[in-house]
């Protein structure tokens, strides 16, 4: 049931995107189409998910050797590695999954989302439902897992209504980046109803 | 001198080049957020376009970006650790941010457009205009948002708080003013 409860908070109400601004940079890059942002979407859950689950091991060693000041330095170093070994072992493995997230991998590095979460779950200092504590690589991982389909989830509603909003005539001042935030602000408002759902 | 203020105006990190979006909207809740905020950018791109202008010749060019990353990484935990120790509380408001200032595009897009092609003196001139570039349009944004949201810039009370409209506090807030700010920006540059 726990479990269950942080799925609801990471995906609608504490939304990555939408109302703690992680990973906006891919938000309004690649939401041209709705098929990139799925596959931008997908390439973050599963590097999201492992790279949790390697920086929270490693932060227990850090905290073992009383280093955790270099924390911010590894985590970015061991993030971009490990999104270097993945698409290398993607492309033995599966070239088919690789011919789909394979542009999105490199781009993944500099998402901000990435060494955010992974911080936040080290340090334990994300946001659960109800106040709860967190604790655990369970608890952790499922809460990256999901935050990464709440970014997913962003992306793909945001990429539909651009897809309309490009038929549309919009004065050349809002063209662009402009009219795309405005539109995000549309959606975060809509996303703030799922506040005080759990 | 023109590449001081070309940071500032031209090709401002927010309005001209729009980047480093994430922290633009996150920490401007309020004017002084805002600007800390920029400042905490500031000194790492000043430091490391430094640095890395002083290393151009000894990085192989296939490593430059891994390179770069842990020079720009480097001094982001010189900057936690510092502000830990004199500016707790606006450590504590900035929060995540400030270990996230690693992956702005900001600071990785200079060093690889800039720092890594000129000497020190420029590079240092070019870091401190950016720089200063996005702590002007990030204590623009904070303030409209402070005002419009509580009343208040850098505190202080200008009209009544319950005339505020908290959703410019608030992350849709965010957005929009972004948004609009942007749209006006657009209108003057290009007519």
């Amino acid at each position: 049931m726990i479990y269950f409860l942080i799925f609801i908070s990471a995906i609608f109400v504490n939304n990555i995107v939408l109302s703690q601004f992680l990973g906006i940079c891919p938000f309004l890059g690649v939401s041209k189409k709705i098929d990139t942002a799925l596959g931008m979407g997908a390439a973050v859950t599963f590097v999201l998910t492992l790279a949790t689950i390697v920086t929270y091991l490693l932060q227990k060693l850090l905290v073992m050797w009383h280093v955790e000041f270099l924390q911010t330095i590894l985590f970015i170093l061991v993030i971009a590695a490990m999104v270097q070994c993945i698409e290398i072992v993607l492309k033995k493995i599966s070239p088919s999954l690789y011919q789909a997230l394979g542009v999105f991998l490199p781009l993944i590095t500099t998402n901000c989302c990435l060494l955010g979460v992974s911080i936040l779950v080290a340090n334990g200092t994300y946001k659960l439902p109800g106040g709860m504590a967190p604790e655990g690589l369970l608890c952790g991982t499922i809460f990256a897992f999901a935050t990464a389909l709440g970014f997913t989830l962003a992306l793909v509603l945001f990429a539909g209504i651009r897809e309309q909003l490009s038929m549309n005539k919009i004065p050349q001042a809002m063209q662009g980046t402009p009219i795309a935030l405005l539109t995000g602000g549309l959606l975060a408002m809509a996303f703030m109803g799922f506040s005080g759902v759990v | 001198m023109k590449t001081f203020t070309n940071g500032i105006l031209k090709e401002n990190p927010t309005f001209g080049l729009v980047l480093g979006m994430c922290p633009t909207l996150a920490t401007t809740t309020s004017a002084v957020n805002g600007m800390s905020m920029g400042l905490a950018t500031m000194f790492v791109l000043v430091c490391s376009n430094v640095v890395i202008s002083l290393l151009k010749n000894v990085i192989p060019d296939k490593v430059r970006i891994p390179a770069f990353i842990v020079v720009i990484a480097t001094f982001v935990s010189i900057l936690q650790l510092l502000m830990q120790a004199y500016v707790p509380a606006i450590y504590a408001t900035l929060g995540l941010f400030i270990p996230l200032i690693v992956v702005n595009c900001i600071v990785l897009g200079r060093a690889e457009a800039f720092a890594c092609k000129n000497n020190i003196g420029l590079s240092a001139l070019d870091g401190l205009g950016m720089g200063l570039g996005f702590t002007l349009s990030l204590t623009v944004i904070g303030a409209i948002r402070e005002l419009l949201g509580t009343g208040c810039i850098f505190g202080y009370n200008l009209y009544s708080s319950q005339y505020g409209a908290l959703i410019f506090v608030l992350a849709p807030g965010a957005f929009i003013c972004l948004g609009y700010v942007m749209a006006l920006v657009n209108k003057k540059i290009k007519g």
